[in-house]
């Protein structure tokens, strides 16, 4: 099968492959490029899991074709922080346990970090909308919006 | 699973992408991928050769044009959500998008890609037969503009020929006057509707001028119901009516059943959301 040339910059990282057209950005991102922080579910598109940032607004990595990001610049999971220094949202999700097994908490950060950046206070609601396509099997989701509402409050600089 | 193989060409021009549909004959648009990578992952599509136009620029606008909105086959589904310009001139377009997809899917989905889909059970085709939407389809050949009326066919299935492209959606701009409704229930908020009524409606003071009534998810395509519309025409647009015309589309559809509900809780719903659409329009004739 004929490859074709891609240029992707992955959490300011540039990088140069050759991909077949059928690999799917989500295949490129955890296998290529071994950042396996971005999770694989349902793989057509229904939880939400594989969500990451192409050029600052959420996709489905499970639902582009790596061909179809050359030239774009992508946010994984990855990118968000570090144990040491972590991002807001992640001090939420572990201040208020918003995870349990975590399998969907990558699709739920990556989704909240477009949130905040339009609506830095938002509503139960409004975080509720926002996450109307990230499935998780664990929380009840009741935490999760906890832990968007702490995460924004500790980015509009409350402690 | 995994996508099968297949061959990638990425259009950059209008021209481009309509010459490479008409060298293959097995050649596919790629759109926003939101439907039909979907597809490939499960192998329910195995397209040999793809033609991204994502890359094209020139069919990504909304615009007025001779009395109606012109909306660009490209156009991001959250563009079209949160286009003043829609809600000005298609309120009932708007509306719909509060019920269409999530946030991801929608910043990647494409207005045309949706409509071109012909899912049964979407929101977009019920309003098109409404507003009675045109679809311009380009190819080598020429272009050629197609009623929405006559561009559903079945499930997956619309007029647009393998070698077709289209281009444009026009929607004539609400007259004014005119209420709207659009009434949905679905499985989760942002997935597919179990059914979804669509209705405009225009009043001669307090009795109804002219409805029109669509439904999705009760049939192969979305579907007009001529026999209720014709049915509702100068008489006294009252809660009673309203009820006897959502009882008639009860009758008027032959759903099939599925996991998500069966024919007659998809009957029930057409009901009882055909009567809720009909008053929303109501109190929006103005
Ligand atoms: C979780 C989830 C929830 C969803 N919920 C909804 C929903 O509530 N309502 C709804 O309506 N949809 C929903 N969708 C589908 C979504 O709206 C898709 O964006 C849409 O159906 C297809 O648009 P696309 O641009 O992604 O097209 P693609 O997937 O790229 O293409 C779809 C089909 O149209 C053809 N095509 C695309 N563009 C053109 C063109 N310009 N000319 C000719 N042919 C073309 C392709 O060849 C293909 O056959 C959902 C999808 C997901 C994953
Ligand atoms: S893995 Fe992509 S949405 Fe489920
Ligand atoms: S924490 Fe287990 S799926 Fe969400």
């Amino acid at each position: 099968m004929n490859k074709e040339k891609i240029t992707v910059t992955v959490n300011g990282r540039k990088h140069e492959k050759e991909v077949e057209p059928r690999r799917l950005l989500s295949d490129f991102i955890r296998e290529d490029l071994r950042l396996t922080g971005t999770h694989v579910g349902c793989e057509h598109g229904v939880c939400g899991t594989c969500t990451v940032l192409v050029n600052g607004k959420s996709q489905r990595s499970c639902l582009t074709f790596a061909v179809m990001a050359d030239g774009a610049e992508i946010q994984t999971i990855e990118g968000l922080g570090t144990a040491e220094k972590m991002h807001p949202l992640q001090q939420g999700f572990w201040e208020k346990h918003g995870l349990q097994c975590g399998f969907c908490t990558p699709g739920m950060l990556m989704t909240a970090v477009e949130l905040l950046k339009e609506n830095p206070n938002p509503s139960v609601d409004e975080v509720r909308e926002a996450l109307s396509g990230n499935l998780c099997r664990c929380t009840g989701y009741q935490t999760i919006v906890e832990s968007i509402q702490r995460g924004a409050e500790i980015m509009r600089g409350g402690k | 699973m995994k996508p099968a193989p297949f061959r990638y060409v990425r259009a950059r021009s209008v021209d481009d992408a309509v010459a490479a549909l008409a060298r293959d004959s097995e050649a596919k648009v790629l759109a926003g991928g939101q439907s039909l990578i979907a597809m490939m992952n499960v192998r329910a599509a195995k397209p040999d050769c793809l033609v991204d136009i994502n890359a094209l620029s020139g069919l990504d606008y909304i615009k007025v044009k001779d009395g109606g909105l012109a909306i660009g086959a490209l156009t991001r589904h959250e563009t079209v959500k949160r286009s003043a310009l829609v809600k000005e001139h298609c309120p009932l377009l708007a509306e719909a998008y509060e019920w269409i997809a999530h946030r991801a899917v929608r910043n990647r989905g494409t207005f045309g890609g949706n409509l071109c889909h012909a899912d049964p059970a979407s929101e977009n085709p019920a309003v098109a037969l409404v507003t009675e939407a045109s679809f311009v389809l380009k190819s080598a050949k020429g272009e050629r503009t197609v009623a929405a009326g006559d561009f559903f066919k079945g499930v997956y299935q619309t007029a647009a020929r393998q070698d077709e492209l289209l281009i444009e959606v026009r929607i004539p701009s609400r007259p004014k006057g005119q209420g709207w409704g659009f009434v949905e229930v679905s499985p989760r908020k942002g997935d597919f509707a179990m059914t979804a009524t669509v209705v405009t409606l225009e009043l001669a003071g307090s009795n109804v001028k002219a409805a029109k009534i669509a439904l999705t998810g009760v049939s192969d395509r979305a579907i007009r119901l001529p026999s209720v519309e014709a049915a509702l025409a100068g008489k006294p647009a009252t809660e009673d009516l309203f009820r006897a015309a959502g009882e008639a589309a009860r009758k008027a559809i032959n759903p099939s059943s599925d996991f998500h509900a069966d024919d007659a809780m998809r009957r029930d719903l057409a009901s009882t959301l055909t009567r809720r659409a009909l008053t929303a329009a109501k109190s929006r004739c103005a």
